[in-house]
């Protein structure tokens, strides 16, 4: 299998989620920012503000293109137009890196704007795997795919998440996006244990993670319920299992995700440091 | 259970949650169901929000969450990219009973998807007549730049959107206005249309020369203000030469 570990064309250091209204001081003073993530589908115009200030980034940064539109893990078939967006941007861009989840978001034509669950089985397995195979070849580059946040389970699953994802990038040669602080939501709402989760993580396969923030609440019966909101800091748990993840899987770039309620870009570059803060001593190693 | 129920549950809240999603204990779930369908209102409601903000203004927060929330179920998005996502609105809210006696709604709607579309549209090299004298300029067959949008309505459309985003801006008369829509390099901003305004923007179809679309203007509006009506095309950046593209 392919080491995407060693691979990827973005830098082993923190790097954010854009937003448009970071454009001015990012540039003026970006402190350990060093790569950006953009949501590919903000970025599907003919033109103006977001396509002018996408090509000013790019001339200083490396961009990673993010999609949440593509619904891989659909029971239908994929939206062509979209995958052909997807290409035009990638072509015209040249991201150093290109990634999508695991999840769906569009049924018969309907979008809906939000990052669905599938039962891991052998069938959702072929599906996904053939859905992944269409895209890489479409877009012309590999793909990373992302592990999600969950709130349920499917009676019809027969496997577990990573042997799931490990699979799929053995069938179809992507790399996977890990996303701890989706390992935190899912483990805890799912009672898994994150230690063994990370622990058992195919690291070698993983090109980029990702850190937000999450929401607390209970469900009906007070079991704790964690709502992926991507709209505050990163948690300390969380922070405390990415230091464990970079110990046992390396150090790989990794992203602050803030996509609700975004605060004044200071607060992105402390988050940043942070990230920095623990890769930069297993770096120097 | 497969994804069109999934689907349908998300969508309609009176539906049962779909059977075979459970807990990790393995009891059914009812609210881990209903943070899917929370995310899914609530994201579409704030597209539409960004989308609509006079629509909102016009409606009040609340009653524009409840236009929104039922036209997301009635229209779900039918792209993965969110840039046109409203543009059923118009048609909802002219068939819509409950606001019938709010006719000029759905125009604010168009021209409100219009501004957005004009946002998103591709560059373009403004037309310059710097250095032309006034045949030459009047024999230049320009066209409508991408991110140029004429609309009409029998209401004041431009009046009602001015007096919902610009503080001060006095109260409509109960005229009917055209609007035309432009971008100097990246913000949309509406003009009311003079008369003949929109017979000449008509007119230019990148093989019309700009003496034929006064012409137009005037047989419309024969007091048209030629002059004032070229000043507003050209300072606004609303016209491009057919042959001038940016990359
Ligand atoms: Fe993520």
């Amino acid at each position: 299998m392919y080491d995407f570990s060693s691979s990827s064309r973005l830098p082993k250091t923190a790097g954010i989620g854009y937003k448009p209204q970071h454009f001015t001081e990012l540039r003026a003073e970006p402190g350990p920012v060093t790569w950006l993530e953009i949501h590919a589908e903000n970025y599907m115009g003919d033109g103006g503000r977001p396509l002018a200030q996408l090509r000013a980034l790019a001339e200083t940064f490396p961009i990673s293109v993010h999609g949440v539109g593509l619904s891989i893990g659909g029971e239908g078939p994929l939206d062509k137009d979209h995958i052909a967006r997807l290409k035009h941007l990638c072509d015209w861009l040249n991201p150093a890196s290109f990634s999508e989840h695991l999840a769906w978001s569009t049924h018969e034509a309907h979008f809906l704007n939000d990052l669905l669950p599938l039962p891991y089985s052998p069938e959702t397995l072929t599906r996904v795997a053939d859905h992944i195979d269409e895209v890489q070849e479409a877009v012309g580059r590999p793909m990373l795919l992302e592990n999600p946040s969950t709130y349920l389970a499917f009676e019809d699953s027969t496997m577990d998440e990573i042997t799931f994802l490990t699979e799929i990038a053995k069938r179809t040669g992507c790399g996977l996006l890990l996303d701890v602080n989706n390992v935190f939501v899912s483990c805890t709402n799912q009672i898994w244990d994150p230690i063994e989760y990370i622990e058992k993580f195919p690291h070698r396969l993983v090109g980029e993670i990702h850190l937000g923030g999450h929401d607390e609440d209970e469900d009906e019966h007070g079991a704790p319920l964690l709502i992926d909101s991507h709209g505050r800091e990163v948690v300390d748990p969380v922070w405390a299992l990415y230091d464990h993840t970079i110990k046992v899987g390396g150090t790989k770039p990794t992203l602050i995700e803030w996509d609700n309620d975004v605060p004044e870009f200071p607060i992105l570059r402390e988050e940043a440091a942070r990230a920095d803060a623990i890769l930069a001593p297993v770096q120097a190693e | 259970m497969g994804q069109t129920d999934f689907t349908a549950a998300l969508l309609d809240p009176e539906k049962p949650v779909p059977e075979g999603l459970v807990d990790p204990q393995g009891r059914p779930a009812g609210k881990r169901f209903d943070v899917y369908r929370n995310n899914v209102t609530s994201s579409l409601i704030a597209a539409l929000e960004t989308g609509f903000p006079v629509l909102q203004k016009l409606l009040g927060e609340s009653s524009f969450k409840t236009l929104a929330t039922l036209f997301l179920r009635a229209h779900p998005p039918t792209s993965g990219a969110l840039q046109r996502y409203g543009d059923a609105m118009p048609g909802f809210l002219a068939g819509f009973k409950p606001l019938a006696s709010l006719p000029y709604l759905a125009d604010i709607a168009r021209l409100e998807l219009a501004i957005r579309t004009s946002y998103h549209a591709a560059d373009h090299h403004p037309l310059d007549p710097a250095g032309l004298d006034p045949e030459a300029m009047m024999a230049l067959t320009p066209r409508l730049a991408p991110a140029t949008h004429i609309l009409t309505s029998p209401y004041p459309i431009y009046s009602i959107w001015r007096m919902n985003m610009v503080a001060g801006a006095p109260k409509p008369a109960p005229v009917s206005e055209d609007v035309l829509i432009t971008r100097v390099n990246f913000d949309p901003t509406p003009h009311l249309l003079p008369p003949g305004g929109r017979q000449f923007a008509e007119a230019l179809d990148g093989c019309t020369p700009i003496a034929a679309a006064i012409e137009a203007a005037m047989i419309a509006a024969p007091r048209a203000d030629i002059a004032g009506l070229l000043t507003l095309f050209l300072s606004s950046q609303a016209l491009t030469l057919p042959t001038e593209k940016v990359q």
